[in-house]
Protein backbone atom coordinates (compact mmCIF):
# COMPACT_ATOMS: atom_id res chain seq x y z
CA UNK A 1 0.00 0.00 0.00
CA UNK A 2 1.64 3.52 -1.05
CA UNK A 3 -0.02 6.27 0.37
CA UNK A 4 1.53 10.29 0.08
CA UNK A 5 2.50 12.12 3.08
CA UNK A 6 2.34 15.84 3.42
CA UNK A 7 5.49 17.05 4.88
CA UNK A 8 5.24 19.93 6.74
CA UNK A 9 7.67 23.01 6.12
CA UNK A 10 9.87 22.33 9.69
CA UNK A 11 10.29 18.59 8.30
CA UNK A 12 10.58 19.10 4.61
CA UNK A 13 15.26 19.73 5.42
CA UNK A 14 14.94 16.03 6.08
CA UNK A 15 12.77 14.85 2.94
CA UNK A 16 15.29 16.87 0.57
CA UNK A 17 12.85 19.80 0.66
CA UNK A 18 10.23 17.58 -1.09
CA UNK A 19 6.46 18.99 0.31
CA UNK A 20 5.22 14.69 -0.22
CA UNK A 21 6.41 12.02 -0.53
CA UNK A 22 5.02 8.60 -1.42
CA UNK A 23 5.78 5.71 1.16
CA UNK A 24 4.61 2.06 1.42
CA UNK A 25 3.14 0.24 4.59
CA UNK A 26 -0.12 -0.70 6.03
CA UNK A 27 -0.30 1.53 9.40
CA UNK A 28 0.95 4.84 10.37
CA UNK A 29 3.33 3.05 12.24
CA UNK A 30 4.92 1.20 9.23
CA UNK A 31 4.43 4.47 7.20
CA UNK A 32 6.59 6.69 9.95
CA UNK A 33 9.56 3.36 10.08
CA UNK A 34 9.65 3.35 6.33
CA UNK A 35 10.08 7.22 6.25
CA UNK A 36 12.54 7.26 8.49
CA UNK A 37 14.42 4.49 6.14
CA UNK A 38 14.33 7.16 3.14
CA UNK A 39 14.81 10.24 5.35
CA UNK A 40 16.65 9.53 8.47
CA UNK A 41 15.88 11.70 11.69
CA UNK A 42 12.46 12.49 10.61
CA UNK A 43 10.93 9.86 13.12
CA UNK A 44 12.38 11.32 16.01
CA UNK A 45 10.52 14.57 14.74
CA UNK A 46 7.16 12.35 14.85
CA UNK A 47 7.80 10.05 17.88
CA UNK A 48 8.86 10.25 21.31
CA UNK A 49 11.52 7.80 22.85
CA UNK A 50 8.67 5.35 23.88
CA UNK A 51 7.37 5.61 19.63
CA UNK A 52 4.36 7.42 20.69
CA UNK A 53 3.34 10.47 18.98
CA UNK A 54 4.68 13.75 20.28
CA UNK A 55 2.40 15.55 22.23
CA UNK A 56 2.43 18.90 19.57
CA UNK A 57 2.66 16.68 16.19
CA UNK A 58 -0.35 15.59 14.70
CA UNK A 59 -1.04 13.22 12.25
CA UNK A 60 -4.18 13.31 9.97
CA UNK A 61 -5.35 10.56 7.45
CA UNK A 62 -7.33 12.42 5.58
CA UNK A 63 -8.88 15.75 8.41
CA UNK A 64 -9.53 12.91 10.58
CA UNK A 65 -6.75 13.26 13.27
CA UNK A 66 -5.68 9.50 14.16
CA UNK A 67 -5.49 9.81 17.48
CA UNK A 68 -9.22 9.49 17.16
CA UNK A 69 -9.13 6.12 14.94
CA UNK A 70 -6.38 4.05 15.97
CA UNK A 71 -3.58 5.90 16.78
CA UNK A 72 0.06 4.67 15.42
CA UNK A 73 -1.93 1.70 14.28
CA UNK A 74 -4.59 3.43 12.41
CA UNK A 75 -5.04 0.66 8.91
CA UNK A 76 -4.23 2.75 5.72
CA UNK A 77 -6.33 1.92 2.20
CA UNK A 78 -5.38 2.91 -1.14
CA UNK A 79 -6.32 6.25 -2.26
CA UNK A 80 -5.14 7.93 1.81
CA UNK A 81 -3.23 11.02 2.17
CA UNK A 82 -1.28 11.06 5.42
CA UNK A 83 -0.68 14.81 6.79
CA UNK A 84 2.06 15.25 9.50
CA UNK A 85 0.84 18.72 11.16
CA UNK A 86 3.30 20.36 13.87
CA UNK A 87 2.79 23.08 16.63
CA UNK A 88 3.89 26.56 15.20
CA UNK A 89 4.32 29.49 16.96
CA UNK A 90 5.22 32.31 15.08
CA UNK A 91 2.91 35.90 14.78
CA UNK B 1 -32.05 54.33 13.65
CA UNK B 2 -28.66 53.20 14.32
CA UNK B 3 -27.70 56.94 15.08
CA UNK B 4 -24.50 56.63 12.81
CA UNK B 5 -23.34 59.92 11.71
CA UNK B 6 -23.15 60.84 7.59
CA UNK B 7 -19.82 60.07 7.44
CA UNK B 8 -19.82 56.52 9.39
CA UNK B 9 -23.16 55.84 6.73
CA UNK B 10 -20.46 56.92 3.92
CA UNK B 11 -17.56 55.11 5.72
CA UNK B 12 -19.20 52.01 6.14
CA UNK B 13 -21.71 51.88 2.89
CA UNK B 14 -20.40 48.43 1.72
CA UNK B 15 -20.84 46.61 4.77
CA UNK B 16 -24.69 47.76 5.31
CA UNK B 17 -25.11 47.66 2.02
CA UNK B 18 -24.27 43.58 2.62
CA UNK B 19 -27.23 41.67 4.20
CA UNK B 20 -25.76 40.16 6.56
CA UNK B 21 -24.11 43.20 8.03
CA UNK B 22 -26.78 45.92 7.36
CA UNK B 23 -26.70 48.89 9.90
CA UNK B 24 -27.70 46.35 12.73
CA UNK B 25 -24.57 44.66 11.93
CA UNK B 26 -22.46 47.82 11.66
CA UNK B 27 -23.54 48.96 14.91
CA UNK B 28 -22.35 45.62 16.58
CA UNK B 29 -19.29 46.00 14.92
CA UNK B 30 -18.78 49.93 16.88
CA UNK B 31 -19.92 48.03 19.91
CA UNK B 32 -16.83 45.51 19.38
CA UNK B 33 -14.34 45.35 22.08
CA UNK B 34 -11.57 43.24 20.76
CA UNK B 35 -7.51 42.22 22.28
CA UNK B 36 -4.99 41.69 20.11
CA UNK B 37 -2.15 40.03 21.48
CA UNK B 38 0.61 40.81 20.01
CA UNK B 39 1.42 44.04 17.24
CA UNK B 40 3.63 42.20 15.01
CA UNK B 41 3.44 40.27 11.53
CA UNK B 42 -0.52 39.06 12.60
CA UNK B 43 -1.55 42.17 14.79
CA UNK B 44 -0.76 43.96 11.99
CA UNK B 45 -2.91 43.38 9.23
CA UNK B 46 -5.68 42.31 11.99
CA UNK B 47 -5.85 45.73 13.67
CA UNK B 48 -5.43 47.93 10.39
CA UNK B 49 -8.24 46.05 8.78
CA UNK B 50 -10.63 45.51 12.39
CA UNK B 51 -10.01 49.45 12.88
CA UNK B 52 -11.14 49.89 9.18
CA UNK B 53 -14.11 48.08 9.68
CA UNK B 54 -15.07 50.19 12.59
CA UNK B 55 -14.66 47.99 15.52
CA UNK B 56 -15.20 49.93 18.59
CA UNK B 57 -12.47 49.36 20.62
CA UNK B 58 -9.05 47.67 19.97
CA UNK B 59 -6.60 46.71 22.93
CA UNK B 60 -2.90 46.02 21.73
CA UNK B 61 -1.05 43.96 24.18
CA UNK B 62 3.22 43.95 23.47
CA UNK B 63 6.01 44.54 25.18
CA UNK B 64 8.28 44.68 21.83
CA UNK B 65 9.90 47.53 20.28
CA UNK B 66 9.92 48.06 16.21
CA UNK B 67 12.75 47.13 14.46
CA UNK B 68 13.56 47.64 10.62
CA UNK B 69 13.53 43.98 10.22
CA UNK B 70 9.38 44.23 11.32
CA UNK B 71 9.24 46.20 8.66
CA UNK B 72 9.16 43.54 5.85
CA UNK B 73 5.89 41.97 7.13
CA UNK B 74 4.50 44.43 9.89
CA UNK B 75 2.74 46.51 7.64
CA UNK B 76 0.94 49.31 10.37
CA UNK B 77 5.07 50.57 11.43
CA UNK B 78 7.07 52.73 9.32
CA UNK B 79 10.68 53.77 9.12
CA UNK B 80 9.41 56.62 11.57
CA UNK B 81 8.06 54.48 14.45
CA UNK B 82 11.60 52.66 14.53
CA UNK B 83 12.59 51.92 18.63
CA UNK B 84 8.70 52.64 19.30
CA UNK B 85 6.66 50.67 21.58
CA UNK B 86 4.61 48.45 18.64
CA UNK B 87 1.60 48.62 20.58
CA UNK B 88 1.92 52.37 21.00
CA UNK B 89 2.96 52.30 17.07
CA UNK B 90 0.33 50.41 15.62
CA UNK B 91 -2.72 52.68 17.21
CA UNK B 92 -1.16 55.45 15.80
CA UNK B 93 -1.61 54.17 12.45
CA UNK B 94 -5.04 52.60 13.05
CA UNK B 95 -6.01 56.14 14.38
CA UNK B 96 -5.01 57.82 11.34
CA UNK B 97 -7.27 55.26 9.63
CA UNK B 98 -10.14 55.56 11.81
CA UNK B 99 -10.20 58.24 14.33
CA UNK B 100 -13.69 56.73 15.89
CA UNK B 101 -11.75 53.70 17.04
CA UNK B 102 -10.52 53.61 19.88
CA UNK B 103 -7.15 52.30 20.87
CA UNK B 104 -5.69 51.39 24.14
CA UNK B 105 -1.87 49.65 24.18
CA UNK B 106 -0.44 47.71 26.97
CA UNK B 107 3.03 48.10 26.28
CA UNK B 108 4.51 45.03 28.52
CA UNK B 109 4.53 41.28 28.00
CA UNK B 110 1.22 39.31 28.85
CA UNK B 111 2.00 37.37 32.30
CA UNK B 112 -0.72 35.09 34.35
CA UNK B 113 -0.72 38.26 36.77
CA UNK B 114 -2.04 40.84 34.51
CA UNK B 115 -3.88 39.00 31.64
CA UNK B 116 -7.04 38.76 33.47
CA UNK B 117 -6.88 42.13 34.66
CA UNK B 118 -6.28 43.07 30.51
CA UNK B 119 -8.97 40.59 29.38
CA UNK B 120 -12.09 41.92 31.45
CA UNK B 121 -12.86 44.68 28.96
CA UNK B 122 -12.75 42.79 25.87
CA UNK B 123 -15.39 40.30 23.83
CA UNK B 124 -12.70 38.21 22.18
CA UNK B 125 -9.27 37.91 21.73
CA UNK B 126 -6.88 37.49 18.48
CA UNK B 127 -3.39 35.40 18.91
CA UNK B 128 -0.95 36.95 17.22
CA UNK B 129 1.93 35.96 19.43
CA UNK B 130 5.29 34.35 18.71
CA UNK B 131 5.90 32.26 21.28
CA UNK B 132 4.48 29.12 23.42
CA UNK B 133 4.30 30.38 26.69
CA UNK B 134 1.69 32.91 25.85
CA UNK B 135 -0.20 30.54 22.88
CA UNK B 136 -0.90 28.83 25.92
CA UNK B 137 -1.68 31.32 28.45
CA UNK B 138 -3.83 33.19 25.92
CA UNK B 139 -5.88 30.12 25.38
CA UNK B 140 -6.31 29.12 29.57
CA UNK B 141 -7.09 32.88 29.92
CA UNK B 142 -9.48 32.53 27.29
CA UNK B 143 -11.38 28.73 28.42
CA UNK B 144 -11.49 30.04 31.70
CA UNK B 145 -13.32 33.13 31.40
CA UNK B 146 -15.03 32.06 28.28
CA UNK B 147 -13.91 34.40 26.07
CA UNK B 148 -13.75 33.18 22.28
CA UNK B 149 -10.58 33.37 21.04
CA UNK B 150 -9.02 33.52 17.44
CA UNK B 151 -5.81 31.12 16.85
CA UNK B 152 -3.37 31.85 14.42
CA UNK B 153 0.31 31.22 13.70
CA UNK B 154 3.30 31.15 11.08
CA UNK B 155 6.33 29.85 10.01
CA UNK B 156 7.92 29.97 6.80
CA UNK B 157 5.59 29.41 4.19
CA UNK B 158 3.16 27.80 6.75
CA UNK B 159 -0.12 29.77 8.15
CA UNK B 160 -2.33 27.49 10.39
CA UNK B 161 -6.18 29.32 12.24
CA UNK B 162 -8.66 28.27 14.07
CA UNK B 163 -11.34 29.54 16.23
CA UNK B 164 -11.65 28.79 19.43
CA UNK B 165 -15.57 29.16 21.32
CA UNK B 166 -15.16 27.90 24.70
CA UNK B 167 -17.59 25.81 26.21
CA UNK B 168 -18.67 25.12 22.86
CA UNK B 169 -15.64 23.41 20.85
CA UNK B 170 -12.14 22.35 21.52
CA UNK B 171 -9.40 24.72 22.14
CA UNK B 172 -5.67 24.93 21.69
CA UNK B 173 -5.14 22.20 24.38
CA UNK B 174 -7.19 20.21 22.46
CA UNK B 175 -5.16 20.59 19.09
CA UNK B 176 -1.68 20.49 21.19
CA UNK B 177 -1.74 19.22 24.38
CA UNK B 178 1.78 20.22 25.14
CA UNK B 179 4.30 22.71 23.41
CA UNK B 180 7.30 21.56 21.95
CA UNK B 181 10.41 21.30 23.97
CA UNK B 182 12.85 24.63 23.68
CA UNK B 183 15.20 24.03 20.97
CA UNK B 184 12.81 21.85 19.08
CA UNK B 185 11.54 24.24 16.74
CA UNK B 186 12.87 27.51 15.50
CA UNK B 187 10.99 31.04 16.02
CA UNK B 188 10.79 33.20 12.76
CA UNK B 189 13.32 35.32 13.56
CA UNK B 190 15.63 31.88 13.65
CA UNK B 191 14.01 30.36 10.43
CA UNK B 192 12.52 33.23 8.87
CA UNK B 193 9.14 33.70 7.42
CA UNK B 194 7.76 34.69 3.97
CA UNK B 195 6.50 38.49 5.05
CA UNK B 196 2.72 38.34 2.85
CA UNK B 197 2.00 35.17 4.89
CA UNK B 198 0.84 36.63 8.45
CA UNK B 199 -0.78 38.87 5.86
CA UNK B 200 -2.90 36.13 4.81
CA UNK B 201 -3.67 34.49 8.01
CA UNK B 202 -4.08 37.44 10.24
CA UNK B 203 -6.91 38.46 7.77
CA UNK B 204 -8.48 35.24 7.97
CA UNK B 205 -8.08 35.72 11.43
CA UNK B 206 -10.12 39.16 11.28
CA UNK B 207 -12.36 37.79 8.97
CA UNK B 208 -13.81 35.22 11.73
CA UNK B 209 -13.58 38.08 14.50
CA UNK B 210 -16.11 40.01 12.10
CA UNK B 211 -18.17 36.65 12.05
CA UNK B 212 -18.08 36.27 15.52
CA UNK B 213 -18.96 39.54 16.21
CA UNK B 214 -21.85 39.34 13.65
CA UNK B 215 -22.79 35.85 14.56
CA UNK B 216 -23.17 34.55 10.75
CA UNK B 217 -21.57 31.98 9.03
CA UNK B 218 -19.36 28.85 9.72
CA UNK B 219 -16.77 29.32 12.26
CA UNK B 220 -13.50 27.68 12.03
CA UNK B 221 -13.90 25.75 15.41
CA UNK B 222 -13.80 21.99 15.40
CA UNK B 223 -11.40 22.31 12.22
CA UNK B 224 -8.00 23.97 11.89
CA UNK B 225 -7.01 25.51 8.42
CA UNK B 226 -3.69 24.49 7.27
CA UNK B 227 -2.35 27.00 4.95
CA UNK B 228 0.74 26.30 2.45
CA UNK B 229 2.35 29.20 0.21
CA UNK B 230 4.71 27.26 -1.72
CA UNK B 231 2.13 25.09 -2.88
CA UNK B 232 -1.06 27.41 -2.52
CA UNK B 233 -2.56 24.68 -0.53
CA UNK B 234 -5.71 25.16 2.13
CA UNK B 235 -6.26 22.35 3.97
CA UNK B 236 -8.91 21.91 6.91
CA UNK B 237 -8.37 19.30 9.27
CA UNK B 238 -10.83 17.85 11.83
CA UNK B 239 -9.98 19.09 15.73
CA UNK B 240 -12.13 17.53 18.23
CA UNK B 241 -12.76 18.46 21.87
CA UNK B 242 -10.71 15.99 23.69
CA UNK B 243 -12.40 14.73 26.97
CA UNK B 244 -8.96 14.81 28.57
CA UNK B 245 -8.12 18.28 27.85
CA UNK B 246 -6.29 19.45 30.99
CA UNK B 247 -8.38 22.99 30.52
CA UNK B 248 -11.50 22.12 29.13
CA UNK B 249 -11.99 18.74 29.41
CA UNK B 250 -14.06 16.43 31.44
CA UNK B 251 -11.92 16.86 34.47
CA UNK B 252 -9.77 20.38 34.10
CA UNK B 253 -6.59 19.54 36.15
CA UNK B 254 -5.69 23.43 34.89
CA UNK B 255 -8.19 25.44 37.07
CA UNK B 256 -6.45 28.82 37.29
CA UNK B 257 -3.60 30.09 35.47
CA UNK B 258 -0.27 28.86 35.87
CA UNK B 259 3.43 29.86 34.96
CA UNK B 260 3.92 29.44 31.41
CA UNK B 261 7.05 30.08 30.81
CA UNK B 262 8.21 27.17 33.72
CA UNK B 263 5.55 25.32 32.12
CA UNK B 264 6.82 25.45 28.28
CA UNK B 265 10.14 24.10 30.20
CA UNK B 266 9.44 21.38 32.17
CA UNK B 267 7.67 19.38 29.89
CA UNK B 268 10.77 17.97 28.53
Amino acid sequence: MSVTVIIPTPLRSLTNGAPEVSVEGKTVREIIANLEKEYAGIQERICDENANLRRFVNVYLNDEDIRFLNDLETEIHDGDGLSIVPAIAGG
Amino acid sequence: MFDFTEDEIKRYSRHILLPEVGGAGQKKIREARVLLVGGGGLGAPVGYYLAAAGVGKIGIVDGDHVELSNLQRQVVHSMADLGKNKAVSAKETLQALNPAVEVMTYTERLTSKNILGILKDYDMVVDGSDNFPTRYLVNDACVLTGKPLSYGAVFRFTGQVMTIVPGEGPCYRCLFREPPPPGMTATCEEAGVLGVLPGVIGLLQATEVLKLILKKGNLLQGRMLNYEALEMEFQTIKVRKDPGCPVCGENPTITELVDYEEFCRVNF
